[in-house]
């Protein structure tokens, strides 16, 4: 099987602005003061909180949780005193219960967070009920429970695994750097992986311009040939687990479907590292590297940042603004959400925290469509976006269904590439939410 | 819930100005309309300098003229229908030296004038403007021209100022290899025709650049002149001949510069194939058994006015198919 250059069809190459921090390494934040650690940072249902006002708490001891299946704790970042609980918008927008905690700087670890054995010795049930414990889900920006994926895909019977180190949004460095400092924590992780579905074979899948990632990889994979390293051509959006799994296995997932449906199993890398140090240490997932970038900060850099520090206190120690900021996301620059206020904590799922100028940020002119076809060229899922959005617009829902506005991945890749800087993934994303909300109303 | 907890931390970094909000994506290709109108002007430069060399002066005022035109038409209309004024774009510009390289290089000024105004007032403003305009506006306009001034339409020069019948009319006469210009002349332009037709190897570079910088896809080129090609052999043509019918006329300034325009041809990949096959299939045919000699305009004309029924039946099937 052919390992390198792999790719998919369609998409766009977009200028990676990764330099501000491709060569800075990960560095621990400072000790936040407060933390306020949102209650659902993954899809599915909010914990309850665990603790209540004046309860003293150690790092690593779990604060909140659900008896829903699809759902995984939160656990404290820090230790100190819990003072109170307050509604705040998370990174995506939505106001949700957060515990605060005030640290007392002594960073005591919870009794619980100790190593779990030999993996060797656990079973699979163990394997699951550990990563349910952590509170892991989905590090690359989708937070989906990781131990749901992992049993849906056991029953699949899936048998290829690949692990996404992609990385295809600009700016980010996370991953990248990650699998250069610590490519053995995501190795282990992915073995433990491994034993838990019985597949004997998986992928580490990095872009090519991550040379330094894919090498360091290697070298630690010298002795090991059941993991495997793709190299993937550059080229966004590489990283969309559907395109992902065709580029590396040629499988097409089904529409609707999912990668299980063509027995693929996908996890990012930070999230396979966040397996081994569940296993390992026994630490739950509380902190998590995160890339602080863009022309409107001072110091960009790649920060091990513990969940539930703000967005301001993570500013602050990158030396400020620089100058006036227009925008700040949390995620990539293609597919990330636009914060509005400095409180924002940081989550499970926070990539990078990019923030953009003025300049940067000011909106563009939009001007007719001309029909280049560069948006129906580029499309991954093989959309034609110009008519969605033009349906979209015209509260023409149905005729946009019609031509597959559902199966639309919201990649962004349209919007990028029209020269007429038509808001075409946004118009389609519109519709989406249209027609679900009509579906649920039939 | 409790009220908002007192951080002493905050307020350290402040903000002054409220953050932009937005759906993603962030960030934007720096492509624009009007990059790409430029690029394809740039294209165009190596034949517009072509057209001085073999015909003088007189096409450089022509094309002028057109350009001129063309865009002060665009204004006018756009500000009589109290649109945005978008001459901006440069669209029109495009407008006025494709209409340009399609007239004899003698032809009077006020052609120009005219056919540039038919083609951005009819043919594209009354039909919405850029993009939503279905015909070719440069060669709808030389269609309402040969129609209305056939005898100027139709008398070519030849690079010495010398009036004579075209390499095309030449073979449609019946005349072999042997009454035709050399190869080598007909490469380089050497010959009779309309003002910016003749020159393959400038209008090659052009399209080379027009490639590079993916403003044009090579599919329309490619299966356009392939299919006239092969057709051309069905039809009889000799094969010795082919070259000549591909170099001789207006296929590759209709193949690289008009069978690409965006709004006028189908946007959809497969579409663009079929789009280009009829195109040469209709050339062919009008070469070979219609009562002209040359069918590249008129094919493109046709062709655009399929090009919607040929979207709807090229969409692209989405990735992954059904469940
Ligand atoms: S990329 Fe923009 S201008 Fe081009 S067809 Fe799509 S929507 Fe129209
Ligand atoms: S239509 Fe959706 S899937 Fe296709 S390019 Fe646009 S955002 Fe991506």
């Amino acid at each position: 099987m052919r390992l390198d250059n792999l790719t998919f069809k369609g998409g766009v190459l977009v200028k990676d602005r990764k330099d501000f921090t491709r060569d800075k390494a990960i560095e621990k934040a400072a000790e936040p003061s407060i933390v306020r650690i949102p209650l659902q940072q993954h899809v599915g249902a909010p914990c309850k909180a665990l603790v209540k006002k004046g309860d003293k708490v150690k790092v690593g001891q779990k604060i909140g949780d659900s008896e829903a299946t699809l759902s995984v704790p939160v656990h404290s970042s820090v230790s100190g005193e819990v003072i109170g609980i307050e509604k705040l918008y998370n990174p995506e927008g939505l106001r949700v219960d957060c515990i605060v905690i005030e640290s007392d700087g002594l960073n005591e670890m919870h009794e619980s967070v100790e190593p779990k054995g030999n993996l060797e010795d656990l079973t699979g049930e163990e394997i699951l009920a550990i990563v349910r414990e952590a509170g892991i889900a989905g590090m690359g920006g989708a937070g989906f429970p990781l131990h749901i994926k992992l049993s849906t895909s056991l029953e699949a019977e899936v048998d290829t695994i690949i692990i996404n180190g992609s990385e295809c949004e600009p700016y980010l460095n996370s991953d990248d750097r990650y699998m250069q400092e610590c490519p053995e924590k995501v190795i282990y992780g992915t073995q433990v992986i491994m034993k838990y579905l019985g597949v004997d074979e998986s992928y580490i899948a990095v872009e090519d311009n991550k040379p330094n990632a894919i090498s360091s990889l290697k070298e630690a994979l010298k002795d090991n040939d059941k993991i495997k390293v793709a190299s993937l051509k550059t080229k966004f959006p590489q990283g969309e687990s559907y395109r992902l799994v065709d580029a590396v296995t040629g499988r097409k997932v089904p529409q609707g479907g999912r990668t299980k449906d063509v027995k693929t199993f996908v996890t990012n890398v930070l999230t396979a590292a966040a397996v081994r140090d569940a296993i390992v240490e026994g630490k739950p997932l509380y902190e998590r590297v995160v890339t602080v970038t863009g022309n409107g900060v001072k110091e960009p850099k790649n920060l091990l940042i513990k969940v539930g520090t703000s967005v301001a206190d993570i500013i602050e120690q990158c030396g400020g603004f620089n100058g006036t900021p227009g925008k700040i996301i949390a995620g990539g620059p293609m597919t990330g959400n636009t914060l509005f206020t400095l409180d924002t904590p940081v989550t499970k799922e926070v990539t990078g925290i990019i923030v953009l100028t003025e300049e940067e940020a000011a909106p563009v002119k939009t001007t007719p469509c001309i029909k280049c076809g560069k948006c129906v060229e580029a499309c991954p899922v093989y959309l034609m976006p110009n008519v969605i959005q033009a349906l979209s617009l015209k509260d023409r829902y149905d005729d946009a269904e019609e031509y597959n506005a559902l199966s639309c991945v919201k990649c962004g890749t349209c919007s990028y590439i029209c020269p007429a800087k038509r808001p075409l993934t946004e118009a389609i994303a519109h519709a989406k939410r249209e027609i679900r909300a009509k579906r649920k109303n039939s | 819930m409790e009220g908002k907890v007192k951080d002493p931390n905050r307020d350290k970094v402040v903000l002054d100005k409220p953050l932009t909000m937005s759906l993603a994506p962030h960030i934007r290709s720096c492509d624009t309309t009007r990059r790409l109108m430029l690029d394809v002007i740039i294209a165009m430069v190596p034949a517009i300098i072509g057209s001085v060399y073999f015909y003088g002066l007189q096409a450089l005022v022509l094309i002028l003229t057109s350009v001129a035109s063309a865009v002060v038409a665009e204004a006018l209309i756009q500000k009589l229908f109290k649109k945005d004024i978008q001459i901006g774009d440069l669209s029109a510009v495009v407008t006025g030296i494709l209409l340009a390289f399609n007239l004899p290089a003698n032809a009077p000024w006020w052609i120009a004038v005219f056919g540039s105004a038919f083609a951005i007032i009819i043919v594209k403003e009354f039909f919405g403007g850029i993009g939503s305009n279905f015909m070719n506006p440069a060669l709808a306009a030389r269609a309402a021209l040969v129609a209305s001034w056939p005898s100027i339409m139709a008398t070519y020069i030849n690079p010495d100022g010398i009036t004579s019948a075209t390499p095309l009319a030449v073979m449609k006469g019946g005349a072999g290899v042997e009454s035709l210009p050399s190869l080598t002349r007909m490469f380089i332009g050497d010959i009779g025709g309309s003002l910016g037709e003749t020159s393959a190897l400038l209008l090659l570079i052009g399209a080379a650049y027009l490639l590079i910088r993916q403003v044009i896809n090579w599919r329309i080129p490619v299966f356009y002149i392939g299919t006239t090609a092969i057709m051309l052999l069905l039809l009889g043509v000799s094969g010795d001949l082919i070259i000549y019918q591909i170099l001789g006329g207006g296929l590759i300034l209709g193949a690289f510069f008009m069978a690409t325009d965006y709004s006028t041809t189908p946007i959809t990949p497969l579409g663009k194939i079929v789009f280009a096959i009829g195109c040469g299939v209709l050339t062919a045919l009008i070469r070979v058994k219609g009562g002209m000699p040359e069918g590249v305009s008129y094919s493109i004309l046709l062709m655009n006015i399929m090009t919607p029924i040929i979207e709807r039946f090229t969409r692209p099937r989405v990735f992954g198919g059904a469940k």
